[in-house]
């Protein structure tokens, strides 16, 4: 990113944090946090300890950072290098990101920019201008793989309370600030599990690793009344609703599943990973010395901020999670497919020089897409 | 702590502090080696290490333990000094595992005692004060609580203990009988041995000098040499494959590949250019990713993820080879 690009972003975000103090808080136990920030072009800085509110606005302004995180752990010393924390307990956060949800990248919302000649282009196989494969997939404001990731929180949600017996009052969802969700359990029986524990609950969240004995179907002396039923608790009962579909199909499916044999049920199962497995990424769930988006900061991958989401149906990413201002900037940019923020709809521009709301000019530098004039 | 019975401690002989046991009962070890009329119980100690040493569990002879001279747990506490005497860790690990089956299987029995309630409430007591696991009873078995379960069923290899291969409800998973003892097979053998490795070593006892010595040719048996071909396995074949067509690994797939090289002793010098393809390549992360997981950078040496690992992450092409193993770095080793 150029200076002057920088420049423009830093003023902006630091505007933001001066104007929005409110949202931005420490969590619980600060003093035994580890955070953490990024500058634009600039590494990781980690192993800070903050103590106040009044501590994290002093960072935000003095550094101006691009991004902002706070360990989801807890330490005795949390500004000591990692081995020396003595790590004491952590909340599970659960991310559940549009990326890992879809098969392949919508076409009217991703494009495409291209690592030998740096052209931007909508979505393709290759580069339309040399022709290299080597390209990387920038999506932009995308409602139906916000509405993916919402179905998806929905089921976390329900396995959450039912299967592991978590408390609703302690699942609490934020919006990641790009095109998903981070949901936190905290205050619960889990909070002292280490890393290797986290990973098989991620595994059962995501239906990984189950065998055909676990829903009734053995090598031999099989019966059929062993198989999942609709009233069954946990995944016995979800996966038969997802087998059967509706219960008059059961004696039907059940017969094809018994002539299908073991081997075949197998297969099944690892199928259905895709289909009723929730879509988290596991290696978010598993690290317990992770340092996650700080609450209320900005995700400078799109300028958006990650925000608590109170109600989650008619939560609105675009709208609700957009707090830079609408002044008027000149910007220099080539996006050439459409996007829509703050219910406004922008774009496609070809390479050209246009006036809109700082929120947007933003958005598309963040995304790659833009330049400030 | 659990109170326990003549009978119990039978069942349990490693719940029972051997030197206060033994001086209870009006002995010292040296009378063992010396008195004919002890000299059984010796023989019995020692016939106990062989079985343990060949797999087996001990058959135990619950007629003799009502009599002035508990045979059965004598024999256990003898077996710990010949033991401690021998100094071979290879049997010690041998039997304190063979004593936990056996342990595992009276816990087991305990558990499913209807008609005494004293013996269940007994057995999830033993359970909750060695091993912090509540059990509580359910209509048709006993439920413990996810979080305890997840901290012993990590350290199994079997499909059948994942958590999603379980019965999970309201924060509980749902057990026989013969799985919630199973559960701590592990912890128990554990305890065994580590309450047989902390107990002081006495010297030498007269009279056991012959079993001491058998026990040390005994152990050498065990003694296990191994091969190695130079073979990738399959997994790592593939990431190699991957990056040299210049496609994209998935991080995962680059850390398995990165650590595999590492725990087989190649440098970041000699594994970096093999990553050279990737699209994203960039010699200074690539570089920083190697000397962090290397330990060069940080604090901790990363090891290579389990075969379980890599086949939930997709990175698994398993041949007929790869039954044995549960770990990348085990493919191609062969004992002699």
């Amino acid at each position: 990113m150029n200076t002057k690009d920088v420049t423009f972003l830093e003023d902006t975000f630091k505007k933001f944090y001066f104007e929005h103090f409110d949202l931005l808080h420490v969590p619980d136990n600060p003093n035994q946090r580890e955070f953490g920030y990024q500058k634009f072009n600039g590494g990781m800085n980690r192993h800070i300890s903050l103590k106040s509110d009044k501590d994290l606005h002093l960072l935000l302004m003095q550094n101006k950072p691009s991004d902002v995180y706070c360990s989801n752990a807890r330490y005795m010393f949390p500004n000591l290098p990692m081995a020396e924390k003595d790590w004491q307990n952590a909340e599970i956060i659960f991310d559940i990101d549009a990326k890992d949800l879809r098969k392949e990248y919508p076409k009217d919302n991703t494009l495409i920019k291209c690592s030998d000649c740096n052209e931007i282009s909508s979505l393709n196989k290759s580069c339309p201008n040399c022709q290299s494969t080597k390209l990387s997939f920038t999506t932009l404001t995308c409602n139906d793989c916000i509405k993916s990731t919402k179905d998806e929180v929905v089921k976390l949600n329900q396995i959450l309370t039912d299967d592991l017996g978590i408390d609703q009052q302690n699942i609490k969802i934020f919006f990641s600030g790009n095109e998903g969700f981070h949901i936190y359990v905290s205050k619960s029986e889990y909070d002292d599990v280490g890393s290797k524990e986290r990973a098989e609950i991620a595994d059962y969240i995501m239906f990984r690793g189950s065998i055909p004995e676990t829903f009734g179907f053995r090598k031999f002396n099989m019966n059929k009344s062993s198989l999942p039923k609709f009233e069954d608790v946990g995944w016995g009962g979800r996966l038969a609703k997802h087998l059967y579909g509706t219960k008059s199909n059961r004696p039907k499916i059940l017969q094809e599943v018994l002539s299908g044999g073991y081997t075949l049920f197998q297969k099944r199962l690892e199928d259905f990973r895709d289909s009723i497995g929730i879509k988290i990424d596991p290696n978010v769930t598993q690290d317990i010395h992770r340092i996650f988006r700080l609450p209320g900061s900005i995700n400078s991958k799109s300028g958006l901020t990650k925000i608590f989401v109170e109600d989650l149906k008619k939560f609105d990413p675009y709208v609700d999670a957009c707090f830079i201002d609408d002044e008027e900037v000149e910007v220099v940019t080539n996006c050439p497919i459409e996007f829509s923020l703050k219910k406004k709809k922008f774009g496609p521009f070809n390479n050209e020089q246009v006036s809109v709301p700082k929120f947007a000019a933003v958005y598309m530098m963040c995304k790659g897409i833009a330049s400030s004039v | 702590m659990v109170n326990l019975g003549n009978d119990e401690i039978v069942k349990y002989p490693f719940l029972a502090e051997a030197g206060k046991y033994l001086s209870d009962k009006g002995f010292s070890l040296e009378q063992f080696g010396t008195d004919p009329d002890l000299k059984k119980i010796v023989e019995n100690a020692f016939e106990r290490i062989i079985t343990a040493s060949e797999g087996r569990i001990f058959k135990s002879d619950f007629s003799s333990n009502n009599s002035a001279l508990p045979m059965e747990i004598f024999s256990f506490l003898i077996a710990v000094i010949l033991l401690k005497l021998s100094g071979m860790n290879t049997l010690i690990r041998r039997f304190s595992l063979a004593e936990a089956r056996r342990a595992e299987k009276f816990l087991e029995k305990d558990l499913m005692n209807y008609q005494d309630a004293t013996k269940t409430k007994l057995s999830l007591q033993i359970l909750k004060e060695l091993f912090s696991v509540t059990v509580e009873k359910s209509d048709k078995g006993f439920t413990i609580l996810v979080r305890d379960y997840l901290k012993h069923s990590i350290n199994f290899y079997e499909r059948e203990w994942k958590l999603i291969n379980r019965k999970v409800v309201n924060g509980k998973v749902h057990l026989t009988p013969h799985e919630t003892v199973r559960l701590v097979r592990k912890e128990l053998d554990r305890h065994i041995y580590t309450k047989i490795n902390s107990s002081s070593s006495p010297d030498m006892i007269i009279g056991f000098e012959t079993y001491v010595d058998k026990l040390k040719q005994l152990a050498k048996k065990f003694e296990v040499k191994t091969v190695e071909s130079k073979e990738f396995p399959p997994c790592i074949k593939h990431a190699i494959e991957v990056l040299e067509k210049g496609e994209n690994l998935p991080h995962s797939g680059r850390f398995m590949l990165a650590t595999f090289l590492l725990n087989k002793g190649q440098t970041v010098g000699q594994i970096a250019p093999l990553f050279k393809n990737a699209p994203d390549y960039n010699p200074k992360v690539t570089i920083y990713q190697l000397n962090q997981l290397s330990g060069i950078s940080g604090t901790t040496e990363y090891k290579c993820p389990s075969c379980e690992k890599v086949k939930s992450q997709n990175l698994c092409f398993p041949v007929p080879a790869c039954d044995t193993i549960i770990n990348p770095l085990q493919f191609g080793r062969k004992r002699v």
